[in-house]
């Protein structure tokens, strides 16, 4: 698998170049012209960028969130459930690095096997930073009334973290 | 919405912190956040010209537009705005084929990309489009097939099997997205 997916990129990357070679595409100044395009593009985001990045950093290091969720605790402990994966699930949309970072402590914890380590994996990989890509796509081209995208996004993230819990229950 | 979100997480936070007295933490972070944000994106910044460069190559050849007109078939039942042929379709495609591979890297450019075409189809310049969210939808539902990242973070844990995630995560992120676009869907025809 991971063989496969490693040879993904260059191959892509040979096979546009041969494909503009065999169509006479002067290769080199069209590289150079796309490139340039990167210009405007991070000048464009690093507003939005930096605003997400400020309320989110602020909001996960002060522990609000995980002051909230401990009320949660007795009800997880009858479920089963351990707390971190709640956690997991809510920081999810919010900051992918946190989660990435919560995600290696819950397979320290409990074991990349365990069922809490299993699931933590599955909604880590069935989800994505629905805050980061809207900020970073929204951004990037001056979109300031996303209307109902945010919901949409959400949605599909608690999509993704109910069908986890399913199929983990399923599967292990 | 966002307006709302983003003020509470900052308010919640520094309210917080207050309480809690770690005040420490607040000032740190107050100070940071920049220096994180600029990091970031000093970190997409090469990766993003670089494939912005390769694609520049794919559009030029022809390739982009091949490749839209291969699964144009597909995407114009979740995009029924886009004209037929649009380089939007190549775009969103390519985004699609990489995040599906686990290229997240890779995959971010030509989601950019596709939404500065999905710009130029835009009435509002400043509003959202249709499109442009039911293509978010596809994006935020992370439409996987190799969830690269998490393998390697199971073997660094030694797992005993760490491919074991790999069908039960796509279940998930097939489920997912099924159910996002359909809410995506619901919500486009109220608003």
């Amino acid at each position: 698998m991971e063989f496969v997916s490693n040879l993904i990129i260059p191959c892509m990357v040979a096979f546009v170049l041969i494909y503009g070679g065999l169509k006479k595409v002067d290769v080199y100044d069209s590289f150079t012209e796309g490139a340039k395009e990167s210009f405007p593009m991070i000048l464009t985001m690093f507003p939005s960028m930096l605003a997400m990045v400020f309320g989110v950093n602020l909001f996960i290091k002060s522990g609000f969130l995980e002051f909230c969720l401990s009320f949660m605790d007795p009800v997880l402990s009858i479920l089963k459930i351990p707390i971190e994966i709640l956690t997991l699930s809510i920081m999810r949309p919010i900051s992918g690095s946190s989660a990435l970072a919560l995600l290696n402590t819950i397979l320290e914890t409990f074991g990349p096997d365990s069922f809490s380590g299993l699931l933590a994996s599955i909604i880590q990989g069935s989800t994505d930073t629905t805050f980061y890509v809207l900020t970073l796509y929204f951004g990037s081209i001056g979109i300031k009334k996303i209307r109902y995208s945010l919901v949409a996004g959400l949605l599909a993230d608690l999509a993704g973290i109910v069908a986890a819990f399913i199929v983990a229950n399923l599967f292990f | 919405m966002v307006n709302k979100v983003w003020a509470f997480f900052i308010i919640s936070g520094i309210f917080f912190c207050i309480v809690t007295g770690n005040l420490k933490v607040l000032n740190e972070e107050l100070l940071l956040s920049a220096d994180t944000a600029f990091g970031m994106l000093l970190k997409i910044f090469p990766v993003m010209a670089l494939w912005l460069g390769i694609m520049k190559i794919a559009e030029d050849a022809g390739l982009l537009k091949k490749l839209s007109q291969k699964i144009a078939c597909i995407l114009k039942y979740l995009f029924p705005e886009i004209p037929k042929n649009h380089e939007s379709l190549s775009y969103i495609a390519s985004n699609v084929i990489c995040n599906m591979f686990g290229l997240g890297n890779a995959a971010t450019p030509f989601g950019l990309k596709a939404m500065q075409s999905l710009q130029t189809l835009n009435d509002k310049k400043d509003t959202a489009s249709k499109s442009m969210i039911t293509f978010l939808v596809l994006n935020t539902s992370g439409l996987t097939l190799i969830p690269t990242t998490i393998l390697s973070l199971r073997m660094l844990h030694k797992s005993v099997e760490p491919t074991a995630i790999v069908l039960p995560c796509l279940i998930a992120t097939f489920a997912s997205t099924f159910v996002g676009l359909v809410c995506n869907y619901f919500l486009s025809r109220r608003h």
